[in-house]
């Protein structure tokens, strides 16, 4: 006679539903309803406060409103986003392409670590707003300043990032690699580099959040297009309400890409553990 | 497909941390296809010892051979079960995680597909091939990480406390699968336990140690009882208490130290003993 010895569990297959997954059933238009209202209220107040004030001082939402749709309408909203876009999309591209390898590097190889080691101590603390005016000088004031800069910004925090996962990787995956048969450069493959995505997406989130520090200052200092020369030029006018209209699409255009970034690597990396 | 397993050599090995000495003078010789648990409290020294079979660790002092070749790292003939599932791959499914090993070794995809199913197989897992080990209860992903190592056809398999993390039910299957799976693979097994009853249920041999540091092979009980094997016999119940006598005093001592008094069995007593069974973290760098 044969006789079952698996548990209920492995029978059914059934185990308990992801606590953190259920937090995300909470009714969508619940949520989507209370951010609404929010922002809402925002107007609200801001309307109310820019009534004490000049237009020059404060502009009022509406008067804002209206600058967008002149910006909208002579195409210079439309370029300036698509300038700062393009320029933050090479630059931490470019940066995660090439952080990811040296971060990895850096945690397999600890000479190179090592040595590497000061330059990142020292250059942690050297903002990339104080390379503007080298990147001009180096780059010209044309596209590749800017795209440096980014990639400066995003190449190290990606590296630190993916160089910290490297170091955090169980011990117990590694030798049961090795048990199994994996040379050193498979088991960085195989096991250490899927061990180290969510490192890395948090990495890349945060190179994100910075490209967009950086890339404000650098178009301030020198560009014709973007949409820090569009806040900049503002000036000139006396249009502030074109520096809110900046300032809102900076704002707007940031969520979005971490908005995209946190949907495709949640939906395409779930299974090396990146949830958002 | 009986195969039979390789005998493993540990000759007066000494393995140390710095100035901490885990294991002193331990000699043991394992026939091939023999199943030998290390029985002790836990922090003596028998995951150490289990690690330098494995080639994790290396002694300062002796040497470990298996089928006559000194052990210098792991290596594919020797398979390890860890205690806790965080070594299966989590990002891979369970038939991904269980063709890892063949996958390295640069084995045909074919010769490997029939391989891993049928390891999937003995282990009883064929019904959750697909499924990523987050899904699996513990006692499932215990038998994943034994169709992993099985899959590599090793002719040694290490197991380091690998039902120590399941609940008590669990643990009692597990023991009865893995009593078949031996008899099926003839692989020779080392198996680290601190519970008297699984070593009874499960050894050949049955090698005590004293309680670390400075860790020693203390004695070796031949263990024939007839299998499969019922703790309740009258044989079994004999040796149970024999050993229990024998090794009472360290169990005694380390449990004491943990604010617990009695020596064996109890869910909790088992559950805290089992949580600091990786003795060699220390080694790490």
């Amino acid at each position: 006679m044969s006789v079952d010895v698996r548990t209920v569990a492995e029978r059914t297959g059934r185990t308990e539903p992801n606590p953190a997954r259920r937090r995300r059933n909470r009714p969508r238009l619940t949520r989507v309803g209370l951010s609404v209202l929010s922002v809402a209220l925002g107007i609200v107040i801001w309307d109310l406060v820019s009534r004490n004030y000049t237009a020059f001082f404060l502009p009022s939402p509406l008067l804002t409103w209206r600058g967008a749709v002149e910006l909208v309408q002579d195409g210079t909203l439309w370029s300036s986003v698509n300038a700062s876009s393009t320029r933050i999309l090479t630059g931490w591209g470019l940066g995660v392409v090439i952080g990811v390898p040296v971060g990895l590097l850096m945690g397999c190889v600890p000479w190179l670590r090592l040595m590497l080691d000061p330059y990142i101590q020292f250059f942690r603390f050297v903002p990339p707003i104080a390379f503007v005016t080298l990147a001009i000088i180096w780059l010209g004031p044309g596209e590749a300043s800017k795209v440096a800069l980014i990639f400066y910004t995003t190449v190290f925090i990606v590296a630190l990032n993916t160089l910290a996962g490297v170091l955090s990787v169980d011990e117990l995956r590694l030798r049961a690699a090795r048990a199994l048969g994996a040379s050193p450069v498979r088991t960085l493959v195989s096991v250490v580099l899927p061990s180290t995505v969510p490192h890395v997406v948090t990495g890349a989130r945060l190179a994100m959040g910075n490209s967009f520090l950086t890339i404000v200052s650098a178009e301030i200092v020198a560009a014709q297009s973007g949409l820090g020369s569009l806040i900049w030029t503002a000036r000139n006018y006396a249009k502030t309400e074109w520096v809110f209209v900046g300032i809102i699409a900076l704002g707007m255009l940031g969520y979005l890409f971490d908005w995209i970034l946190r949907m495709v690597s949640s939906r395409t990396l779930r299974r090396y553990g990146v949830t958002f | 497909m009986n195969r039979s397993g390789s005998p493993v050599s540990v000759r007066d090995v000494d393995i140390r941390f710095d100035d901490f000495v885990a294991v002193r003078q331990a000699n043991l010789d394992i026939a091939g296809g023999e199943f030998v648990c290390l029985l002790g409290p836990s922090g003596c020294g028998k995951s150490t010892l289990l690690n330098a079979i494995a080639g994790f660790v290396k002694p300062v002092g002796g040497e470990v051979t298996c089928a006559g070749a000194r052990v210098t790292g792991p290596d594919v003939s020797r398979g390890v079960v860890f205690q806790s599932a965080e070594a299966l791959f989590p990002w891979l499914t369970v038939r991904q995680n269980v063709d890892f090993g063949p996958r390295m070794r640069g084995v045909g995809k074919a010769q490997r597909a029939s391989a891993v199913d049928r390891y999937l197989a003995m282990v009883g897992l064929s019904h959750s091939a697909d499924r990523f080990p987050g899904q699996l209860s513990g006692g499932m992903r215990q038998r994943a990480q034994l169709a992993r190592v099985l899959a590599n056809e090793p002719s040694v398999v290490l197991m380091d406390e690998p039902f120590g993390a399941l609940d008590a039910q669990t643990r009692l299957v597990m023991q009865v699968e893995l009593d078949r799976i031996w008899r099926e693979t003839g692989a020779t097994i080392v198996f680290v336990t601190h519970d008297i009853g699984e070593a009874i249920l499960l050894g050949d041999r049955i090698v005590t140690m004293t309680a670390g540091p400075s860790a020693a092979i203390k004695n070796v009980y031949p263990c024939d009882l007839p299998r499969p094997r019922d703790l309740t016999d009258p044989a079994s119940a004999a040796l149970f208490r024999q050993l229990r006598e024998d090794i009472g005093t360290e169990v005694a001592r380390t449990l004491r130290a943990q604010g617990l008094d009695d020596g064996h069995d109890g869910p909790d007593a088992r559950q805290a003993a089992g949580r600091p069974a990786d003795e060699d973290r220390r080694t790490r760098r």
